[in-house]
């Protein structure tokens, strides 16, 4: 006869493992991590700089050149329209995702670094003058730095930075007495590829707004780990890359409020993006083609939904929650080894950690993990204003995703200690 | 749980020069000077020389990156002070045939302690961090005035 508390002990432990993240079930999903690499197994923490794919996302693209490969729109044949069909639901699946108003809101480019270009250059050229001023913050991706600066030569506009404290975190005082008339556009990142930083970007954007300015997001390292809503975020536009969300590589999505993509001249041009030519004129498609010049990366697009729709059938909430779980056991795992510094300690933060370990250059470190099939990044991680800022070269940085266990950290613990033998 | 390979790459010799690197300090009286800088790795570099009648007098280096590079830059002055100019670049060319990536053969004799660099061609992304010190000296002792990278 079993007691109360024991039989209460074993429903709450069931109810827990119940409702515990099924890692190990997602894992299997996912071909690549079986593998060894020195003949250990590959522990693999670099999903910052690009995730690993399931097999739904992987088998959508094999099939779709085995047997559904075909160019898009105004083909007159069956595997053309299937073709087009498939692609115009992979953006609606993505408009539904980030819960934008239209479809035609939703814009494919190569990545979140070809759509900051495409604002830089589409919007920026055409409303932004001499004397106009641009905030980015200091932990910017190059990405998010080197169009403005481009674009601040080309109109003769000021590039201002907003400062972080030493936690890496955006003082939003700052930011606030930087704010002015002559600011007419604001780019920050959702979170900080280097420093898992979450950024306060409602508060960003509605500020930004006040002033009669523009937002421009980098969701890049923010979709695959939480939920975007860019009708609630009221951001103008967003951007991310389908690579970081365990989708193909070569496909992004820049997302942008319909009244300015319907103002704004075209970025790239040619065919799909053309309404009728002719030597005399040309005129312009409507939105989103308008943005979308030449043959687009169908298979790309069609990988993207795909895991997209892999993505939220396990809900990016509970992805959220375990993810914070395994960046709470890495901190604490990892605090304790002599001479570790953490680079980047917001209060808000994803699972994303990057430290520097005495006077170890992090390449030296990196290669020692790497040799016990410990996959992470060492260096500056293209953003080497914010490297400067925390003055250091390179940092050695880990960065989960929802396929990573917490036994993999413990080994990656394991391993920056054994550094520390190597170099006494 | 230390790999052979591993042990090869930072033995001994590596780790104690990378961690009291040789010659390490500017000349006052340097003839020739030369910059090098390896975007990857970040490792940068400030090379001092004292040309005299076509032989390394004195060397020097200033500069931080990782430990392959440091100790790399601290056994290159160890190897050329006192060298000619031309025995300096026989050395360099012995020591790129080393990590060139085939198995050319390399004078492992006059290379002498430097050939303990060999363990780096398991290693190919840090065959550079090894071989900026020597790249950076070839541009000093031939003036080149752009600042050398192995990019």
């Amino acid at each position: 006869m079993v007691n109360k508390k024991e039989a209460s002990a074993v429903l709450s432990a069931r109810k827990k493992k119940e409702s515990a993240f099924a890692v190990l079930k997602h894992r299997e999903d996912f071909p690549i991590l079986t593998q060894k690499v020195y003949g250990k197994p590959l522990i693999y923490l670099d999903n910052a700089a690009t995730t690993q794919k399931p097999k739904a996302v992987i088998e959508v693209l094999s099939r779709y050149y085995s047997f559904e490969n075909a160019n898009i729109h105004r083909g007159i044949h069956y595997l053309s329209q299937k073709a087009t069909d498939t692609y115009d639901e992979a953006r609606v699946s993505v408009q539904h995702f980030l819960n934008a108003r239209h479809s035609h809101e939703i814009v494919f480019v190569r990545g979140a670094t070809e759509g900051i270009n495409l604002v830089a250059q589409s919007y920026g050229r055409t409303f932004l003058g001499s004397d106009d001023e641009i905030l980015i913050s200091a932990m910017e991706h190059h990405s998010n730095i080197v169009p403005w600066q481009i674009l601040a030569e080309q109109v003769g506009a000021k590039l201002k930075i907003i400062p972080i404290n030493d936690d890496g975190e955006i003082l939003l005082s700052e930011y606030a007495k930087l704010l002015s008339k002559k600011t007419k556009l604001v780019a920050v990142t959702h979170i900080s590829n280097a420093l898992g930083t979450i950024n306060p970007i409602e508060t960003i954007i509605r500020k930004a707004h006040e002033t009669g300015a523009v937002v421009l997001i980098d969701g890049a390292q923010s979709v695959p780990h939480m939920a975007v809503d860019v009708q609630a975020l009221d951001c103008d536009f967003f951007v991310f890359s389908g690579h970081k969300i365990y989708g193909p590589t070569g496909i992004g999505v820049l997302y942008g409020k319909e009244k300015f993509l319907e103002k704004i001249p075209p970025y790239q041009s040619g065919g799909d993006m053309i309404s009728a030519v002719s030597f005399e004129k040309t005129t312009y498609n409507k939105l989103p083609f308008k943005f979308e010049a030449g043959t687009p990366h169908i298979a790309g697009v069609i990988g993207l939904g795909a895991a997209i729709k892999y993505v939220s059938q396990i809900g990016l909430d509970r992805i959220m929650d375990y993810e914070q779980e395994l960046l709470n056991h890495a901190v604490r795992k990892l605090s304790k080894i002599k001479g570790i510094r953490f680079i980047g300690t917001a209060r808000e933060k994803v699972g994303i950690i990057s430290f520097v370990l005495g006077d170890i250059h992090a390449h030296d470190i990196g290669t020692i993990l790497d040799q016990k099939g410990i996959a992470i990044r060492a260096g500056h991680h293209c953003a080497m204003p914010l490297m400067e800022r925390f003055q250091v070269l390179a940092t050695v940085r880990a960065s989960f995703a929802f396929y990573n266990t917490k036994e993999e950290i413990d080994q990656l613990a394991e391993a920056v200690q054994f550094v520390l033998e190597v170099f006494k | 749980m230390e790999t052979a390979e591993l042990r090869e790459l930072y033995q001994e010799l590596i780790l104690e020069h990378s961690k009291k690197p040789r010659n390490f300090h500017a000349l006052e009286h340097a003839t020739h000077t030369a910059e090098g800088f390896n975007p990857l790795c970040g490792d940068k570099l400030k090379l001092y020389l004292e040309l005299k009648n076509s032989s390394i007098q004195d060397i020097g280096f200033e500069g931080s990156g990782c430990a392959i590079f440091r100790s790399s830059a601290s056994m290159m002055t160890v190897a050329v002070k006192g060298k000619t100019k031309t025995e300096a670049e026989k050395l360099f060319s012995e020591f790129h045939k080393m990590l060139s990536g085939n198995s050319a053969s390399y004078d492992k004799t006059q290379l002498g302690r430097l050939a303990v660099f060999s363990g780096v061609n398991e290693f190919p992304v840090r065959v550079k961090c090894a071989t900026l010190p020597w790249h950076t000296l070839n541009a000093g002792l031939n003036q080149e005035a752009r600042t050398v990278s192995t990019e």
